[in-house]
């Protein structure tokens, strides 16, 4: 009784193909337990993607304004506010003399008229304003500088230069309410971040209770199987491939909500992009962030498995 | 095949079930283990499972030193055993011969391996063409028999059978026991544990009998 009898000696490739036909196995297996109690299974896999769709449009909201600030940096414009007694053809010529100006690229009029028609549209004032006698608006150039790399010390020389002219009340940088919305978006990406690992643990969580529960009702058989031989991996495998599962049906769930969330919001949204000419077009999870979340979802699952079996599966004596 | 050397072990909460036992047990021995409820019969064959540690005193089981294997090892020491247990302790929800594969699956077996020797196993307890059933569909004697078959399964060379017979009727513990018998025959250590005397004494083989944990007889 020294040494194991019989056991033929088998190749490196062949006890490879046996593992991994063996992890085959255990993966169909464990959907067709899946299935087997599709109403516990569709709960955990509805609150998890709920939890999922939460922590994806956070991302996409983001993303989204992320997306927004940085096409509003490209177009760092200023603003030139003339006096209200500036007449259009005045303004004319101004704007022609700053086109001509090496730093400007370009320049745009917007009349007192025009000025009027956007702003009633848009503020909801426009019975009031159409009490008004006279227009109170003062004509703007829109001017573009050369570069837009352009430093501040730059854009402020340009500006002093564009208020010394007499006709000129101020000029403003637009970027200033796009700094604005930059830090707001950067602390909102923080938040998101923080709220995002959250729902990263919670998802642990309810992976790993289904997975404990699980657990409890194949108790005997888990005993079973370690009395004739099986090891710790061989046990907790069938689970870690149900968390994978779990977490993969909601990554799929989450995806399709997502998209839903995303097709409703999207007409309002642009309607709202149109308001500040913004070419804003809300953005979707690319293919790649597509595959990030169904890996994530899984991995998320797995993890909470492996989690609970760490700790569960030492308790259910013997060794 | 199997040396007790002064063990002994204490449950944290219920004192010693087993106090100083020693014996040996030959390569293709067979012997039962006897003595009244409670006196630790369960308790010896948990210790060579490794279902149990001994507080005291060391088990050698085929050379190894019980005390210094390590957990990650237990499954190995137990693939070299086949236990038999009272209440059969087969899965309900799978077939006969997946509950008879289970000791080959779990140990990695190829599955044309599987399905040859699970056929050979379920023919020697006669129970051959009976592997699509339910265990629920069987009697308690072929379902002990299943229980059986899954033990030898995987050719173990020492079968531990705690109260075998414990739920079966005179006619059936006899065929049981004739089984194990020819386990025996073809070179396999078995050690039974039983309370049956009547059933004992009509056999012709070694007994260790237990008494509050100590051994009181040997042979
Ligand atoms: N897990 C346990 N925890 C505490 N005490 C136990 C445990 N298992 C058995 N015992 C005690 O050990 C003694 C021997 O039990 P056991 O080995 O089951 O005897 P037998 O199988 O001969 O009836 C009994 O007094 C029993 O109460
Ligand atoms: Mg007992």
């Amino acid at each position: 009784m020294v040494k194991r009898q019989r056991k033929p000696q088998k190749s490196v490739i062949e006890i490879f193909k046996i593992y991994l036909l063996e992890h085959a196995r255990v993966l169909f297996a464990s959907l067709g337990r899946i299935m087997k109690t599709p109403f516990t299974s569709l709960m955990t896999v509805l609150v998890l993607s709920v939890t999922l769709t939460l922590a994806g449009g956070f991302y996409l909201m983001v993303k989204n304004i992320q997306q927004l600030s940085g096409s509003l940096e490209t177009s760092n414009q200023i603003s030139v506010f003339l006096k209200t007694k500036v007449q259009e053809r005045e303004a004319k010529t101004l704007a022609a003399t700053i086109k001509g100006l090496p730093e400007v690229v370009s320049v745009k009029l917007i009349g007192k008229r025009q000025a009027m028609e956007e702003f009633k549209a848009y503020s909801g004032f426009g019975d009031a304003l159409e009490a008004l006698d006279n227009n109170p608006l003062p004509i703007v150039l829109q001017v573009l500088p050369v570069a837009k790399s352009m430093d501040a010390a730059a854009i402020k020389r340009l500006m002093d230069k564009l208020e010394r002219y007499p006709a000129v009340d101020f000029a403003q940088l637009d970027m200033l309410w796009v700094k604005r919305l930059q830090s707001i978006s950067a602390l909102l990406q923080r938040t998101v971040m923080v709220l995002n690992s959250l729902l990263a643990v919670a998802i642990i969580f309810i992976m790993g209770n289904t997975i404990r529960l699980e657990l409890q009702n194949r108790r005997e058989e888990v005993l079973i199987a370690k009395l004739v031989g099986a090891t710790h991996a061989f046990v907790q495998r069938p689970f870690i491939y149900t968390g994978f599962w779990l977490g993969l049906f909601a990554g799929v769930l989450a995806w399709i909500l997502i998209t839903l969330v995303v097709f409703v919001l999207s007409e309002p949204v642009e309607n709202i992009a149109s308001l500040y000419q913004g070419q804003f077009e809300l953005l979707f999870l690319s293919l790649t962030e597509t595959l990030g979340l169904l890996a994530l979802s899984a991995l998320l699952g797995v993890l909470g498995a492996w989690a609970v079996l760490f700790y569960q599966l030492r308790q259910i004596r013997p060794a | 095949m199997l040396t007790f050397d002064h063990v002994s072990k204490r449950y944290p909460d219920a004192g010693d079930a087993l106090q100083n036992v020693s014996f040996y047990l030959a390569p293709g021995e067979m012997a039962f283990l006897t003595g009244h409820s409670g006196a630790g019969k369960s308790t010896l064959l948990k210790l060579i499972a490794m279902m149990e540690k001994c507080s005291r005193g060391h088990i050698i089981l085929a050379g190894k030193n019980l005390n210094r294997v390590s957990e990650r090892q237990i499954p190995y020491i137990r693939r070299q055993l086949g236990l038999i247990f009272q209440d059969y302790k087969l899965l309900l929800d799978r077939t006969v011969f997946d509950n008879v594969a289970l000791p080959l699956v779990v140990s990695g077996y190829h599955h044309h391996e599987i399905g040859r020797r699970v056929r050979a196993a379920l023919d020697k307890v006669g129970l051959l063409g009976q592997e699509k059933k339910y265990p629920l569909a069987l009697s308690g004697g072929e379902q002990q028999r299943v229980g059986i078959a899954r033990a030898v399964v995987n050719k173990p060379r020492l079968i531990l059978a705690d109260e075998p017979t414990g739920n079966l009727d005179p006619e059936l513990s006899e065929e049981v026991m004739h089984l194990f018998e020819q386990f025996q025959q073809v070179g396999v250590t078995v050690l039974i544990a039983s309370h049956d005397i009547d059933l004992i004494s009509r056999m012709n083989y070694r007994v260790l009998k237990l008494d509050h944990g100590q051994l009181v007889q040997e042979g």
